[in-house]
């Protein structure tokens, strides 16, 4: 076996699972915490891709920039998700069918409308750090790869610190352990929830910008992603942000493992393998409770 | 009325319907037709899990695709015989290939309904949300498959060259008329067995775990077994709804196949029209399908998966009965007001 080639290829499995966790901890906190079965994610991600893309092309703007600026619009996007959410299926008990297909529809209406405005092609952004390449002999690390993948898991850390250090952020790891409990705190669940969903929503718009750095971009890239970020968060025990990290950074191995030895059209099913064995072998997941 | 003469009175309108397009001479009518038809299957195959058990179904396209890739294979086995079989059995093969085409929706139900029986064995058990998102993953994945897999043309797609005519006895038939029937009988099958569930044990034993699963339990409701019939029929009945398709389309390749609008229409249909009974997913998918029909041949044929899927959000937000349940609603204060008024 080609000693090198593995070494490359385990360097940039690291670095894909590294944006994977940016990709995963939105689905962490919605599936995870909250229980809410957002399918949409990916697509808020593209959403924030294509962001990022016409600002680029318009301004010429950083990309990381604009997703940082675009935040608070995604946050509040992601207040007004919940609160539709809650009103129309969740205060009715209705999520598990009505709910699903609420954001099933969310999910196409967004891919079908960047088809239909932007057309199939593939996007990409320009930054001057995108085509540069760090080299060790042998080995390479792509600029492209490496800022995403750092960023990505700076903030998940971040998100962590906020999870566990904050008022906000213990009343939200609270809501999914008990809802009743937290009321009698005089903390209303319903706004704890919509903050953390805002949050998850939030986070699309960054990860959005890593994707269109690593990879040029199309409407219906989103749906690869689904079996992904569900199976690395499934395979992370769902509410644990490090088990969501430890799971993204392996599945990116595997990924780019399988890519390397098999061919770059099998990738795919990589995911979906994990995400079935995990749940036929420990559904509870690597740090799950 | 009874499940037979139900059968018999819906496979007596279905003819009817046909016999109407044939006297109107209009082609366009059998093509357009077969796809509403197929439609009609996907969602009430659909609704049999998703408006009966409440769970959900993403994968309709893969199940759909499984359908039609298994007729794939087949044709491509019976063109090839003496490549593909042995000397031995070579004649018997000649015998039997190609395979009509009632034989292959047959082998595709079994297959998907295999497949479905598996993604609900290994999910099932979990959480309701888990089911649902296997089988969303499992589209990307067969499709995945479908590009490596080289035999039934990989990512460039294969041709499946459907003859002009069909002759039965000394009769002609043309091969979209023989194909729009086939998939009509296949609408009334389809119907029937939703219908039958619907008035059976088996259908008050889905709507318990759809209402209370774990109450159900309790009560000793088997419910595992139950979702798995359910799950089983309803992807069965996908994959004969795919069966006849590469014949119909003569040309499939995988995005074509694993075509999301199959995954948003099958699941918009039965929850625009309804999900408790067999007649939402019919009136939901001849309005949808329809109207889709005329945005492909107007604008393009994203519009009509743009339409479906924001109709689907405001369905579920604003009327979430459907419009059988909401007109059944409304027919039912109708009268009660008019038993007040008397």
């Amino acid at each position: 076996m080609d000693f090198t080639l593995l070494i490359n290829a385990l360097i940039a499995g690291l670095l894909l699972g590294g944006f994977y966790a940016a990709v995963t901890v939105g689905i962490s906190v919605a599936f995870g915490i909250l229980d809410i079965v957002n399918i949409a994610h990916p697509g808020f991600i593209i959403l924030g891709a294509y962001i990022a893309y016409i600002v680029n092309q318009s301004f010429g703007v950083d990309p990381i920039l604009i997703a940082v600026v675009v935040l608070p619009a995604f946050y509040a996007l992601g207040a007004l998700t919940y609160q539709i959410y809650y009103l129309s299926f969740e205060r009715y008990g209705q999520e598990a069918l009505r709910g699903l297909a609420f954001f099933f529809g969310l999910l196409f209406v967004t891919e079908v409308a960047l088809i239909l405005v932007f057309g199939v092609d593939y996007r990409y952004v320009q930054a001057d750090y995108i085509d540069r390449v760090f080299r060790f002999g042998p080995f390479a690390i792509p600029m492209r790869m490496l800022i995403p993948c750092v960023l990505s898991l700076l903030m998940v850390w971040l998100l962590h610190l906020y999870l566990s250090r904050t008022f906000t952020g213990r009343a939200i790891m609270a809501v999914s352990q008990d809802q009743q409990a937290l009321r009698l705190m005089a903390v209303d669940p319903i706004r704890i929830k919509r903050i953390a969903f805002a949050v998850s929503i939030g986070t699309a718009a960054l990860a959005g910008a890593f994707l269109i750095i690593i990879q040029p971009v199309e409407p219906s890239v989103g749906r690869e992603f689904i079996g992904r970020v569900f199976a690395i968060c499934v395979l992370g025990g769902l509410q644990s942000l490090p088990g969501t990290v430890i799971a993204a950074l392996s599945l990116g191995v595997i990924e780019s493992i399988t890519t390397t030895y098999a061919g770059p059209s099998w990738a795919p099913a990589v995911a979906f393998g994990v995400l079935l064995l995990t749940l036929a072998l420990r559904p509870a997941g690597l740090l799950g409770r | 009325m009874r499940t037979p003469i139900f059968f018999i009175v819906a496979l007596l309108c279905g003819t009817a319907v046909f016999g109407a397009a044939l006297w109107s001479g209009n082609d366009y009518i059998f093509y357009a037709g077969y796809v509403v038809l197929h439609f009609i299957v996907l969602a009430t195959a659909w609704n049999i899990l998703g408006g009966y058990c409440g769970y959900v179904n993403f994968g309709s396209a893969a199940f759909f695709a499984i359908g039609a890739y298994s007729t794939i294979a087949l044709h491509k086995l019976g063109t090839n015989i003496s490549r593909y079989f042995p000397d031995a059995i070579a004649p018997v093969a000649e015998l039997i290939m190609p395979l009509p085409i009632p034989v292959l929706i047959l082998i595709g139900g079994c297959i998907a309904g295999l497949v479905g029986l598996g993604t609900g064995y290994l999910t099932l058990r979990l959480r309701g949300a888990f089911f649902a998102i296997a089988t969303l993953a499992l589209a990307v994945v067969l499709q995945t498959l479908v590009v490596n897999w080289e035999f039934v043309g990989g990512a460039r797609g294969a041709y499946v060259i459907a003859p002009q005519t069909l002759s039965i006895g000394n009769f002609e038939l043309r091969y979209i008329h023989y194909l729009a029937f086939i998939m009509i009988v296949l609408v009334v099958i389809a119907i029937t067995v939703a219908r039958l569930i619907e008035r059976s044990r088996l259908g008050y034993g889905f709507a318990s775990i759809r209402d209370d699963e774990l109450a159900a339990e309790a009560c000793g409701v088997p419910t595992l077994r139950l979702k798995l019939i359910a799950t089983t029929i309803s992807g069965a009945l996908m994959g004969m709804a795919g069966a006849p398709f590469p014949y119909y389309i003569n040309y499939l390749d995988p995005a074509s196949a694993f075509n999301l609008s199959y995954g948003v229409n099958s699941i918009a249909m039965p929850m625009i029209g309804g999900t408790t009974s067999w007649m939402g997913p019919l009136v939901g998918a001849i309005i949808i399908a329809t109207l889709q029909q005329w945005m492909t041949v107007t604008f393009s044929s994203e519009w009509g998966v743009l339409f479906a899927g924001a109709l689907l959000i405001i369905f579920v937000i604003l009327a979430p009965k459907g419009i059988v349940g909401h007109a059944q609603d409304f027919l039912r204060r109708r009268r009660q007001q008019a038993g007040a008024n008397r």
